[in-house]
């Protein structure tokens, strides 16, 4: 299919372009032309729409072509159907599209047939998509067992189906952001025009000014979906009352949180989104050229972008004098270079500005002095993608969303120890048992839920019996975790929350730009504190002694940090110690008086046993030891000192009879499990 | 391939803004940044090196050593580190003798790690020559690197 046919004019009376604007371009795409009475073109127009609105002509098959679909061998898949459509003459055509959340069940088919519902097909793997195929084409299954749903009521037929929205995981979410991923061709402006894309921003920039943009934005109590949680409205409308002669906006795509995949999801699935709102943030602040900082981790988003972008250049609808509103925008892509840091919004800017990525003290804001000292607006890109809605259906339907004090929807990423890993948006306020245990399926069989990590690095844990509480801003923040970017990552029995924390600070210490010293020496020695206490304390007193010392000071240190670090990531940077320290003491406490990881993660903390039935009395392992743990008289069964070995496995090595085996102390009955069961 | 000179004229006036799209570009031109790369740059941007080198040293996608023929990226995120992505890493540095670069001792492969790779749904993940292989195990990596040690390449399953 062509693209920007929505946008072609559709006879000669129809004149606009690019460079010579026509104000109702949109608004022609539905109830065109409006500028002239033609049936043939409003025959034309409906055609035109009605393609759009289905993805093409023919039989479709649409392909979850999104990173997590791309690993689970998307790519693969399409080619074996491509070969199956030439070798058995079928004319279909292939439709890539972003993920539609559901990421433990990719890869996702679905199929588009005559007038029939578009049916969604799951756990498609190159292995298996023949026998799908030989289904859906040979024996005209519809009904087999990939079939996970059906998108919508179409004809009418096939009623029996479940609606997608109806099935377990889709059940609980309430679908704004990602209503159009997985759905529509995420490289087609047609696809997101036909679905109402930029009918918002339209609206604000026809029939809006500036200032109620702002207004309605601050109105609806769009926060932030970054993690810091800022009134977007209000930054707005700071960078909005700023005079200066250019402003910016830029969208922040860096995004750096492990765990964390929505923006990922949302620019690959649905870009014109993303750009739609963030032209209507450049209008409401009055800014003529915007930045899109992405992440170079994301290749298929920033093509996914450059694509969009070049569609809506040629539309029209992005460039000079944009739908003839005298208001002109470019927007251009930055890639990010793999810091972690440029998340914070001033070390984003100073990216952009071509140095190392270091945060600076505020105020002054952004808003107010921002890139190349012009006030500057900076948002989320799933902020951003709440934006056209908001505008669209006003803020009282957005403040309805939401099931707790705050406003509308979030997508969280569930990842880790959890069935249903993938992307779920749900009205914010919602328990966080329903995400975790309704959405997600719960525990991996055998095992038990432990904690849920939020927010990343800047984050903290949830432990399992607090997952009553309702996920909104200022409820998580009183259990010392936060709403963060939505990452959610779930642990069970087998992680240890030391190595949780120790993970966290490893990653802090090596992501801290070095510019302020409470971040940069602070994490560092938190990090030392941690890893002593995930290894065992073997050598000199001193060592020993330190290692106890060290954790008296952790809680104080990590306080330290938090109130004295220069931005928003060493503020929080101590968020995992703390809340850890606070749910999982007892953790600790196992790691320090007994040596011993109740979760048996730690692999420092490994130590020696010997088999008694097995042992024959040689010696060979007593002697190889080099810290004399191994006591027992020759031809008699040897014991291993668990306080005194170190755990270098010179003696298992060395044994003759192999009646050595190594374990983490506190997994003893895991182990002794897994032997048996085997 | 082009010279950063010819690299850079693709860029029109230069400012500190280009900075680093011009180290992005060079970088995937060559694999790395050398030093004289980098001495041409600063030359060209009119910046003192110290600034490039600063800059480049700053951001971890920039490296100073040439890649090998093979690129694995570790994801080192949260969700992959729960999943086990520790014990991925430390096998790769074991069985391909990884030195300080991350260039394996026998000059085929280049191991990277990244913070996240944002596929945290299928973890353990690496990234292998631009394809994403996730749910991964030590037994299913050995088997990765086998097919490259025998074909030269991956294809076919995983």
């Amino acid at each position: 299919m062509k693209t920007n046919q929505l946008v072609t004019p559709c006879c000669s009376q129809c004149w606009h372009t690019a460079a010579n604007p026509c104000r109702q371009l949109i608004a022609c795409i539905s109830e065109g032309p409006l500028c002239h009475k033609d049936d043939k073109c409003r025959t034309l127009r409906a055609d035109r729409l009605s393609a759009a609105r289905r993805g093409g002509e023919g039989d479709l098959l649409f392909i979850g072509t999104g990173t997590c679909g791309l690993a689970n061998g998307a790519s693969r898949i399409m080619r074996q159907i491509r070969l199956f459509f030439e070798t058995t003459r079928i004319p279909a055509s292939i439709i890539e599209v972003g993920c539609v959340g559901y990421c433990q069940r990719e890869v996702f088919i679905d199929l588009l047939s005559g007038t029939a519902p578009r049916l969604s097909y799951c756990d498609v793997t190159p292995e298996n998509i023949n026998e799908l195929l030989e289904e859906l084409y040979v024996k005209g299954n519809l009904k087999n067992r990939f079939l996970l749903g059906r998108w919508d009521d179409a004809d009418g037929t096939l009623s029996e189906i479940p609606l997608l929205k109806d099935t377990p995981f889709f059940k609980r979410q309430c679908k704004v952001v990602l209503e159009n991923c997985g759905r529509i061709d995420p490289a087609s402006l047609d696809a997101a025009l036909a679905m109402g894309a930029f009918k918002a921003a339209t609206r604000a920039i026809q029939t809006m000014t500036p200032a109620e943009v702002c207004d309605t934005v601050l109105e609806s109590g769009l926060r932030g979906r970054g993690g810091a949680g800022f009134l977007t409205g209000q930054k707005w409308r700071v960078a909005h009352d700023t005079v200066s002669a250019e402003k910016y906006v830029i969208c922040n795509a860096d995004e750096g949180d492990p765990g964390a995949f929505m923006d990922r999801a949302v620019l690959e699935g649905d870009p014109f989104r993303v750009l739609e709102g963030l032209i209507i943030a450049a209008y409401a602040i009055g800014a003529s050229k915007g930045y899109i900082y992405c992440r170079a981790e994301y290749p298929l988003a920033i093509e996914r972008l450059r694509t969009a972008i070049s569609q809506c250049m040629e539309a029209g609808l992005l460039g000079h004098n944009i739908l003839d509103s005298l208001f002109s925008f470019e927007v251009t892509i930055k890639q990010g270079a793999g810091a972690f840091v440029c998340g914070e919004e001033t070390a984003i800017l100073a990216s952009i500005e071509g140095g190392r990525g270091m945060p600076r003290p505020r105020p002054p804001f952004p808003a107010v002095k921002g890139l190349h000292g012009k006030p500057t607006v900076l948002n989320n890109v799933e902020t951003l993608a709440n934006v056209p809605m908001v505008v669209e259906r006003g803020a009282a339907w957005f403040k309805g969303l939401a099931a707790g004090a705050s406003a509308g929807t979030k997508v969280f990423a569930l990842s880790g120890s959890i069935r249903n890993t993938g992307l779920v948006e749900v009205p914010i306020g919602i328990p966080l048992r329903e995400i975790i245990f309704d959405i997600g399926g719960g525990a991996l069989p055998g095992h038990r839920i432990k904690a849920v990590q939020m927010g990343g690095p800047s984050g903290g844990c949830i432990p399992e019996k607090e997952m009553d509480v309702s996920v909104d801003y200022a409820p998580l923040q009183q259990l010392g975790a936060i709403m963060g970017s939505g990452g959610m990552v779930v642990m069970d029995e087998c992680a240890c929350m030391v190595d949780v924390a120790k993970f966290f600070m490893e990653f802090i210490r090596n992501e801290s730009c070095g510019k302020c010293s409470p971040c940069r020496e602070g994490t560092t020695r938190m990090y030392e504190i941690l890893s002593n206490l995930t290894e065992k304390p073997v050598g000199d007193e001193l060592r020993r002694l330190e290692r106890y010392r060290g954790i008296l000071h952790l809680e104080e240190l990590a306080q330290t940090v938090k109130e004295t670090s220069l931005c928003g990531l060493g503020q929080t940077a101590a968020n995992p110690v703390l809340s850890t320290l606070r749910f999982f003491r007892d953790e600790y406490e196992a790691h320090i008086f007994e040596n011993r990881c109740p979760a048996g993660a730690c692999k420092g903390l490994k130590t020696f046993s010997i088999d008694t039935a097995l042992c024959i009395g040689c010696t060979v392992c007593k002697k190889k030891c080099p810290n004399n743990a191994i006591i027992g008289e020759r031809k008699q069964a040897h014991y291993i000192l668990a306080d005194i070995c170190i755990g270098c496995g010179a003696c298992a090595e060395s044994c003759p009879q192999k009646a050595i085996f190594e374990f983490i102390p506190g997994s003893q009955e895991k182990e002794l499990q897994e032997t048996t069961s085997a | 391939m082009s010279t950063v000179q010819e690299i850079i004229t693709g860029f029109g006036p230069l400012t500190m803004d280009s900075l680093i799209p011009v180290l992005q570009d060079v970088q995937k031109e060559y694999g790395f940044l050398s030093g004289e790369s980098m001495e041409e740059i600063s030359a060209i941007i009119g910046a003192p090196v110290s600034r490039v080198y600063g800059v480049a040293t700053f951001y971890k996608q920039f490296r100073f050593a040439p890649l090998e023929e093979h690129v694995i990226q570790v994801c080192r995120g949260t969700a992959c580190h729960v999943r086990g992505s520790l014990a991925i890493a430390e096998h790769l540095q074991r069985r391909l003798k990884l030195n300080k670069d991350g260039n394996s001792q026998d000059g085929k492969f280049s191991v990277l790690t990244v913070a996240c790779l944002g596929a945290c749904s299928i973890a353990p993940v690496i990234k292998l020559d631009g394809e994403f292989y996730g749910h991964l195990t030590t037994q299913k990596l050995d088997a990765l690197l086998d097919q490259i040690g025998q074909t030269g390449k991956v294809g076919g399953e995983a």
